[in-house]
């Protein structure tokens, strides 16, 4: 459904990405890990095209994302993203945040953007903060409703980028229960996470990134049993040691 | 201090005209104000419009911007009301010069309107690319991902916000236009501070007439912060206040 | 169209440099008398005495409400009076526009340079004050050798952005009637009848200065943000 090739990318003379070829099948859910620095945060912002490659092509469900004359507005619409510091739009209520891309978007009238919106927020536990405004919800409850808010375009496929990092550690569990669930329920996820507890549980594969390169790519049992490379044991015993 | 007081001058008939130099306090404090409304309105259009166009990734619209921008903020308003009253007619056709300096009705507040809006959209396109750069930092990816296109992206999400972010500056900006306005004394616009100076030379009472004035700009002064500040509180966020 | 005679700006360039000369020495000496002016200000507006704290809200206030040409002529008449109370002369005594100018500038910049640096003060974080006062300096100790400091590097930028705003001000000398680099160009350019050369010369100097000016500016907030 999603495919990556040779993927590279430079800022400046600094390379970020180098060479990295990836795929998600549809009903997927491939985890994103390693080091910070290492190029996964650029990696699936490039998915959608709000980062570009210099190298390289991108495709979704065999429309290129890269390359001139492409609609990337009509593609970004079918794929959700969710982001680390949530990114709801302060001036808008809860229930408009949900609404604003659903009518501007996909051209629903407000009566039925709100019906949809108000029944994931009731998924997500929200539903009586519908009128509230971002800023007086916690944390927790904000990266919930961007999930809503992604989910609410009916999109092909969901894009997190270190969903859980900048929460407090007591909200990072009611956010990752709901990935769990949306795993579950046959959405193709791309994550990418320190959460090891979380890609052990519901990942198919585990994607090592480590200095802009694709180290390892492979089944997710593989990664925690017998790890290939020596960088991604050292990150594994780093982030298992307590 | 040896001064005789005498603020009944006001009511002292003026010379050469059957009004008082009440009158031409009114009359002052009418062109400052006209000067600065239209001025700081036409700014608010263009500076929001160049700063918006500035912060585009369309390349020659942003290098035109930046130039108008740099020019305009850094050559000082005095020298701008010159040059729109002195240089402007003789550099356009001869007929268009002439109509400017013959035909035009009151040529000193038009040249200085011109000068004020150049000099005070300039000031307003750099607090417009500053709020909205601000904004963009995270926002700007979260409206492309939502698959919103750049208009809507600016008209939805971008803008609404740096609206509030730039609105403290914007009043001491508008106080500034207001206070700018007397420069166009120098191309003969009796607006207030010219119409004080007058009352000052003909009637010797220039303690009175300074005094008059400057009340009368402290009062502007603290209407315009008034009604900005109530425009700024019915644009705060609900609930954002923490 | 207008035939423009490049000579012109030739022959006036004696008289002109002359005038930037005065501009600039305005300038600088408006920009130290109004730091270091603007520096007590902003202290004594967070200062715990009342008085102080009153006096310096009024003058600040009060100077950045009214219009600069408006400041000058109260200047220009006020003076002479001033002058004559302290000194008990018979008649007021008369300093001239050039003195105005000086006194004006630093007088009113001052009040703009008080409110930035007390910007600056305040967005130093009680922390470093505390931490002042645990190794025992006192307010003042930790206020000259702490906080000043680093506010005065903060607030380096929008320092040096008041003092193009001000360099473009001293422009308005000009209703003083005194030759300052507009002003020079101004009596040039009505003697000759080339106003049109001399004030677009006179607005490339000053945009050639100011944008160099600037553009040092935003480099001064860029290493600014990464130090801080």
């Amino acid at each position: 459904m999603i495919q990556m090739n040779n993927l590279s990318k430079w800022y400046g003379n600094f390379q970020v990405l180098k060479n990295c070829t990836t795929a998600l099948s549809r009903g997927e859910v491939v985890v994103v890990c390693g080091p910070s620095g290492s190029g996964k945060s650029t990696l699936i912002k490039c998915v959608n095209g709000l980062e570009p490659v210099q190298e390289g092509e991108i495709f979704i469900e065999n429309q290129p994302v890269t390359g001139k004359g492409v609609d990337l507005p009509k593609l970004r619409a079918r794929v959700g993203m969710v982001f680390q510091h949530f990114e709801l739009f302060p001036h808008l209520t809860i229930i408009d945040n949900l609404n604003l891309a659903q009518i501007k978007v996909l051209g629903r009238d407000r009566h039925a953007a709100t019906k949809k919106g108000m029944a994931l927020l009731e998924r997500v536990g929200l539903k009586s903060h519908a009128h509230k405004y971002p800023i007086q919800l916690s944390g927790g409850q904000q990266q919930r409703v961007a999930i809503a808010r992604a989910l609410a375009m009916d999109p092909i496929a969901m894009l997190f980028d270190e969903p859980t990092s900048a929460l407090d550690p007591e909200m990072v569990n009611e956010v990752l229960d709901v990935m769990v669930e949306l795993a579950g329920e046959g959405m193709t996820m791309m994550c990418v996470t320190h959460e090891m507890g979380f890609a052990r549980k519901v990942a198919d594969r585990i994607v090592f990134m480590d200095g802009g390169e694709i180290i390892e790519d492979v089944k997710s049992e593989e990664f925690f049993s017998a790890p290939r490379s020596d960088r991604a044991r050292s990150f594994l015993s780093k982030i298992l040691q307590h | 201090m040896d001064y005789n007081w005498n603020w009944s001058v006001f009511w002292e008939s003026a010379p050469g005209e059957s009004s008082s130099y009440l009158h031409w306090l009114i009359n002052g404090t009418s062109w400052t104000l006209a000067t600065t409304v239209v001025a700081f309105v036409l700014a608010f259009l263009i500076g929001g419009l160049v700063g918006t166009l500035r912060t585009t990734t369309l390349r020659p619209v942003v290098w035109l911007c930046n130039l108008y921008t740099e020019v305009f903020r850094n050559i000082p308003l005095l020298v701008q009301m010159f040059i729109c009253f002195f240089v402007l007619p003789e550099l356009v056709p001869v007929s268009v010069g002439d109509y400017l300096k013959q035909d035009l009705p009151y040529p000193s507040f038009f040249s200085a309107v011109v000068a004020l809006t150049l000099f005070t959209s300039a000031k307003l396109s750099e607090l417009f690319k500053a709020g909205i750069e601000s904004v963009a930092v995270g926002q700007r990816g979260a409206a492309l991902a939502l698959g919103l296109r750049p208009t809507q992206m600016y008209l939805q999400v971008l803008l609404p916000q740096a609206i509030r972010v730039v609105f403290p500056p914007l009043t001491s900006e508008a106080l500034n236009t207001l206070k700018n306005s007397s420069v166009a004394l120098t191309i003969g616009l009796m607006e207030l501070t010219a119409q004080a100076r007058n009352i000052s030379e003909y009637s010797f009472n220039t303690f009175e007439a300074f005094t008059a004035a400057t009340v009368i700009y402290v009062v502007i002064s603290l209407l315009v912060t008034f009604v900005m500040g109530h425009i700024e509180r019915s644009l705060t966020i609900r609930g954002a206040t923490r | 169209m207008f035939d423009l005679d490049p000579s012109v700006i030739v022959r006036a360039m004696p008289a002109l440099w002359n005038g930037l000369k005065f501009t600039l020495l305005l300038t600088f000496v408006a920009m130290s008398v109004g730091i270091v002016a603007g520096t007590l200000l902003a202290i004594m507006r967070l200062s715990h005495n009342r008085v102080m704290r009153g006096f310096a809200l009024g003058y600040v206030t009060v100077m950045r409400s009214i219009p600069l040409v408006l400041v000058i002529f109260w200047f220009y008449f006020l003076m002479p009076l001033l002058l004559q109370m302290a000194f008990g002369t018979e008649r007021p005594v008369q300093i001239g526009p050039v003195v105005t100018a000086f006194v004006t500038f630093c007088m009113f910049e001052a009040a703009y340079y008080s409110e930035i640096i007390r910007g600056g003060i305040q967005s130093i974080s009680g922390g470093q004050k505390q931490a002042a006062a645990a190794l025992g300096l006192r307010p003042t100790q930790s206020m000259i050798y702490v906080i000043l400091p680093q506010a005065l590097r903060r607030m380096a930028p929008l320092l040096l952005t008041q003092t193009i705003i001000l360099f473009q001000d001293t422009s308005l000398v000009y209703v003083l009637s005194i030759a300052d680099f507009t002003g020079a160009a101004s009596k040039f350019a009505q003697r000759d009848g080339r106003l049109v050369e001399l004030y677009l010369f006179v607005a490339l100097v000053y945009l050639v200065i100011c944008y160099l000016l600037s553009s040092l500016s935003k480099r001064l907030k860029t290493n600014v943000g990464k130090t801080a």
